[in-house]
């Protein structure tokens, strides 16, 4: 599949196969803590999944078994609607964005954001457009040449953002990547995210362990508990307003809070039980 | 009311800094006080040698040396540069050596494992004590000298090296992986220049200790005739009493480490004035 089409709305060939089927997937670190326990998930092209839970309950762990950073111990991953490339990824299919953003502090934005395309040959001439395109998409391409200690914290972010967005990538995987930021920009870079994914269809799993955040960007939430990681509850979020400053006040994101936060704790409770 | 007002507004006026001259005059002060500094001493080292009287031949004075500075300039340039060039031979290829190492050392803990101890028994074992023996085996004074002074620098360089080929940001190295980097593509793009600031620590390390490894080298290695460097021409005059001259091949070893501290820093200014920590200005 070509990353042209990819741009636009999902076509309803792509929407009957899966985009990533996680079956049975467990991990257990050399030290002997298990991570994960025999997590699946589907997850459908399109879909902006939350995956909330306490820390520890390995959501960060499904995230990076997902991106191919670390095998399963057991379990598969599939890609039903991917052209799969030598290491059993999907070719140039997904974007990372980490915890903390992650750039080369010895690079300006632009070799920042061009580096997955350098990674893979694509000269700097030929990248250029698509490098200044991505960063007009976060708001930063008056800022091609600074460095990134000359950022703030949330334009730190937008260009970890633009640098997993170069490769159009079908799939992006966030994970926490607004933890450290204050709630302000917080707001702000959820709002961009929300835009981006409105506008390209693209897939997003998205790790929090904010109640508030997984109500107001996600379609799909799936709750997670910890010791070992699992999953607890997934159920989807469906709204017909416009995710904007007014739904963050409606009756709706009240009840989507309030239904998260109550599969939370129940997450939370069972896990202290053990 | 209105009077009393007008009256504060004037005689507390704000005054903003015009934030170019404060940073020529702070740029000026900076060159100005050591080199002031410099002067006092010279100046009671003077005062002391005409008011006590001391001989010459023990300690002569700040004139004295000027003079044999420019009269044995002939006998002493020529040793200045043979010490030049080892120093900065052997520095080079301790960069070599040591960047070349590291890297190959980081490449399997094994490796690591294996090699790391021989390059720390080569460090501490005092490079006078091996002197002897790198005499004997070397084919000539000068080759021997090359390679005790390469010796002693090649280790900073290397275990800087070493540690900031470690240092990498774990995220960054995952994001390679992501990406399907190969391990040469790591090592261009994200290794080596992640270990700039280490290595460049090592740079300025080593290059000090170049030239007193071959100072130190020449002495106990004890070349003599037209290729011998600084270090002979200091025990030379010793020998004949001529405490001036010493005294002005003194002067000329510090400023060929001043010259070498000059360059490093500045080379290493080059490399990380645009991004590093280590460089950026405080505000407050």
């Amino acid at each position: 599949m070509s990353l042209a089409e990819t741009k636009a709305a999902p076509s309803k060939e792509t929407r009957k196969r899966p985009l990533v089927v996680m079956q049975s997937v467990s991990k257990v670190f050399s030290s002997g803590t298990i991570a994960l326990s025999g997590m699946s998930l589907t997850v459908e092209s399109g879909e902006f999944i939350s995956l909330l839970g306490p820390s520890g309950c390995g959501k960060s762990t499904a995230l990076r078994i997902i991106a191919g950073l670390g095998d399963a111990t057991s379990g598969k991953i599939d890609w039903p609607s991917s052209r799969i490339n030598s290491q059993g990824l999907p070719e140039g299919d997904i974007g990372f964005v980490f915890q903390e953003p992650t750039l080369m502090p010895w690079k300006t934005v632009f070799g920042n954001v061009y580096l997955p395309l350098k990674l893979r040959g694509v000269s700097k001439a030929q990248a250029r457009d698509r490098i200044m395109e991505v960063l007009a998409t976060v708001g930063l391409q008056d800022f091609a040449d600074a460095y990134p200690r000359e950022l703030s914290g949330g334009m730190k972010m937008r260009v970890s953002i633009a640098r997993a967005l170069v490769t159009k990538p079908k799939l992006l995987l966030m994970d926490e990547p607004f933890a450290a930021l204050d709630e302000i920009t917080r707001q702000k870079l959820n709002d961009d995210v929300l835009r981006l994914w409105k506008a390209t269809g693209i897939t997003v799993i998205f790790v929090t362990h904010s109640v508030f955040e997984s109500a107001y960007l996600s379609n799909r939430i799936v709750v997670m508990k910890a010791r070992p990681g699992r999953v607890h509850a997934d159920f989807p979020l469906t709204t017909s307003l416009e995710r904007d400053s007014h739904y963050r006040t409606s009756e709706e994101y009240r009840r989507a809070c309030e239904t998260a936060s109550r599969s939370l704790i129940e997450a939370i409770g069972g896990a202290e039980e053990h | 009311m209105s009077v009393e007002s007008i009256e504060t507004s004037e005689t507390a006026p704000l005054s903003v800094p015009n934030p170019i001259n404060a940073k020529r005059r702070d740029l000026a002060l900076r060159i100005a006080v050591p080199f002031l500094v410099i002067g006092v001493l010279i100046v009671i080292w003077e005062f002391y040698v005409v008011l006590s009287g001391v001989p010459p031949y023990i300690l002569p004075g700040p004139g004295a040396v000027a003079a044999a500075f420019i009269n044995d300039w002939g006998t002493l340039a020529p040793a200045l540069w043979v010490t030049t060039q080892i120093t900065l031979i052997s520095l080079v290829l301790a960069l070599i050596g040591g960047v070349g190492f590291a890297i190959f050392l980081v490449q399997s803990r094994w490796i690591e494992i294996a090699f790391y101890p021989l390059a720390v028994i080569l460090q501490v074992t005092p490079i006078v004590a091996i002197s002897p023996l790198i005499l004997i085996y070397a084919p000539s004074t000068q080759v021997a000298l090359l390679i005790c002074a390469f010796l002693v620098a090649f280790f900073p360089i290397l275990s800087n090296m070493v540690q900031g080929l470690k240092s990498v940001d774990h995220n960054l190295i995952n994001l390679f992986e992501l990406y399907g980097a190969s391990r040469w593509q790591t090592l261009i793009y994200l290794k080596i220049p992640a270990a700039q600031p280490y290595f460049m620590t090592g740079l300025r390390i080593g290059g000090g200790l170049a030239l007193i490894a071959a100072v130190v080298a020449e002495f106990a290695a004890g070349s003599a005739g037209a290729g011998s460097g600084l270090a002979f021409r200091l025990l030379e005059s010793q020998y004949r009493m001529n405490i001036p001259r010493l005294f002005a091949a003194l002067f000329m070893l510090s400023m060929l480490g001043v010259a070498i501290f000059a360059i490093t820093s500045f080379i290493s200014w080059l490399s990380l004035h645009r991004w590093h920590e280590s460089s950026l200005k405080r505000e407050n």
